[in-house]
């Protein structure tokens, strides 16, 4: 849309696949990447069992894991696949790379994040959205007619990785790293969410909803011992 | 699991493809069937080059990524549309894979010669221009494009001078610039009015008129070719008709779909050289090919066929 008043376009008319092609791109990395799904389902079961005990040697596991799966799919699924037909996309992977850099910086320090042990609300939402992410979110492409060959499995494609990082970060600790990791996933999900729309996907509100989600966590306030 | 060929079975895979897609496409057209369902020509002004007046449009529709399956279905859109007698197919830098998913399918029907193959530089750098079209022709697999045009006007003063350059040697045929949307004509008129220019392509389609007023008759009186992009509004057009009853007097021009309704609307206007459609159904390719025959409306039916459409 170079050198045009792109504002003046309607949504529908930014989008440059169909909703056949964007299925396909999942299905093909489920195929190409099979079974890595069983290691990521296994991987994202055990960083849930963490955080429902976590100490400073779990939460550092954790971090790294997101670290690693943050580049994998920045890497294997935005670079090697979506970029090809969405030029946009070209742009965005990098910035995956960028927040793998932070997860991984983080990782390397004892005291980088600290995860609650006591419940709260906050924390309640946090190990809510991390297990949608890791057992429900997997489920929307069969529920929503693009079958099971095209689930979207953690750390393997980026809606639930954004969405597990999401909760994470909702409830870490100290919070200025905490909002500095929940910015890109909270963008890309957003434009996951509006990508999703435009293409008439009937699950197009889970990444808006999941945002929202974990905004209203962040800014909850926190409970009265750890303030 | 697919397991890895041998070299002679994969040779054998690519041959019985080509015969699946030659069959195909000899069905759509059978025997003595195929002369007399050739499409209607334009010669586009000043050229003498004659194109079917119905072409192939591939924004979303070809950007397939490498996805083998999706890859064979736009082969059989092409197949379908060269086997109906279409020509000119048109693309983008701006695309994504559809390029490369071109160059897949004409490498596959052995098409290169059939095709008209018309395409855009993209690029805000006039340096880049040259590098980018040397790409999307590696893209294609032709020789050379035969039409190159500045893709949304984009940095279109400095691209022109390389295309006419271009022109000159012979590296391309023929040039032009595009817009969609109905945006900057004012700044389409501008060129056209300055500048010696074989092609411009604007959307044009029974709702959106816009081009009518000024830039149709301009590109007309200067012996500039029109094709006419989102002739169905990417699809929006169609779905609003959809369900609505085709008015009995459609018969008159042969138009028994509401695509082959809009289709004649516009390659009837005098001044368009041929409509580009993109569609991945071979169906459809079939059915906005049958809309390049005669009977075409003549002026009067076609304000009555816009009149119609408004009033739905």
């Amino acid at each position: 849309m170079g050198g045009s008043a792109w504002w003046t376009y309607r949504p529908e008319d930014l989008l440059m696949f169909s909703p056949r092609v964007y299925a396909r791109l999942f299905e093909l990395h489920n195929q190409a990447l099979w079974p890595a799904q069983l290691l990521g389902l296994a991987l994202g079961g055990v960083a849930l069992a963490v955080l429902l005990r976590p100490g400073p040697r779990g939460t550092r596991l954790i971090v790294a894991l997101l670290a690693v799966a943050w580049a994998f799919v920045g890497w294997a699924f935005l670079w090697q696949r979506y970029a090809p037909i969405h030029w946009g996309i070209a742009y965005v992977a990098p910035l995956f790379g960028l927040q793998a850099l932070l997860l991984a910086g983080l990782s390397t320090l004892r005291a980088g994040l600290h995860l609650p042990r006591r419940w709260s609300v906050r924390r309640g939402i946090g190990i809510g959205l991390f297990a949608y992410a890791l057992v429900l979110h997997p489920l929307v492409a069969p529920a929503t007619g693009r079958g099971l060959a095209g689930a979207e499995i953690l750390g393997l494609t980026p809606d639930p990785l954004a969405i597990a990082t999401l909760g994470v970060t909702a409830m870490a600790e100290p919070a200025r790293r905490a909002w500095a990791l929940l910015a890109l996933p909270a963008l890309w999900c957003l434009q996951s969410g509006f990508t999703l729309y435009i293409l008439g996907e009937p699950g197009a509100w889970l990444p808006l909803l999941a945002v929202i989600t974990a905004l209203v966590a962040r800014c909850w306030p926190a409970p009265a011992a750890q303030r | 699991m697919a397991l890895p060929l041998p070299p002679r079975l994969l040779l054998s895979r690519r041959r019985l493809l080509r015969g699946l897609l030659a069959a195909a496409a000899a069905s759509a057209l059978p025997g003595a069937l195929a002369r007399s369902a050739e499409p209607l020509t334009r010669t586009l002004p000043g050229t003498g080059v004659a194109l079917p007046r119905v072409g192939l449009g591939s924004w979303i529709t070809f950007n397939v990524g490498d996805d083998p399956l999706l890859l064979e279905a736009c082969t059989a859109v092409m197949a379908a549309f060269f086997a109906a007698g279409g020509r000119l197919i048109d693309s983008s830098p701006m695309y994504g894979t559809s390029q490369a998913t071109i160059g897949h399918a004409l490498k596959q029907l052995q098409a290169v010669e059939r095709v008209y193959a018309a395409d855009k530089v993209w690029t805000s750098s006039r340096d880049a221009g040259p590098e980018q079209i040397e790409a999307s022709r590696q893209a294609w697999g032709v020789p050379r494009f035969d039409l190159l045009q500045v893709h949304n006007l984009r940095g279109w003063e400095g691209h022109l001078e390389t295309l006419q350059a271009m022109k000159a040697t012979g590296e391309v045929h023929h040039l032009g610039i595009t817009t969609s949307h109905g945006r900057r004509h004012d700044e389409v008129e501008h060129i056209l009015r300055r500048v010696s220019l074989d092609s411009v392509q604007l959307t044009y389609n029974i709702v959106d008129r816009e081009a009518e007023r000024r830039l149709l008759p301009l590109a007309r009186e200067r012996g500039i070719g029109l094709i006419a992009n989102r002739p169905f509004q990417r699809k929006r057009l169609i779905r609003r008709l959809a369900g609505k009853p085709l008015p009995p007097w459609a018969a008159e021009i042969g138009a028994e779909t509401w695509a082959q309704f809009i289709l004649k609307f516009i390659i009837s206007h005098p001044a368009i050289t041929c409509a580009i459609p993109a569609t991945t159904q071979v169906e459809h390719v079939r059915e906005n090919l049958a809309a390049a025959r005669e009977p075409l409306p003549d002026e009067a039916l076609r304000r009555r066929m816009a009149d119609h459409v408004r009033g739905l």
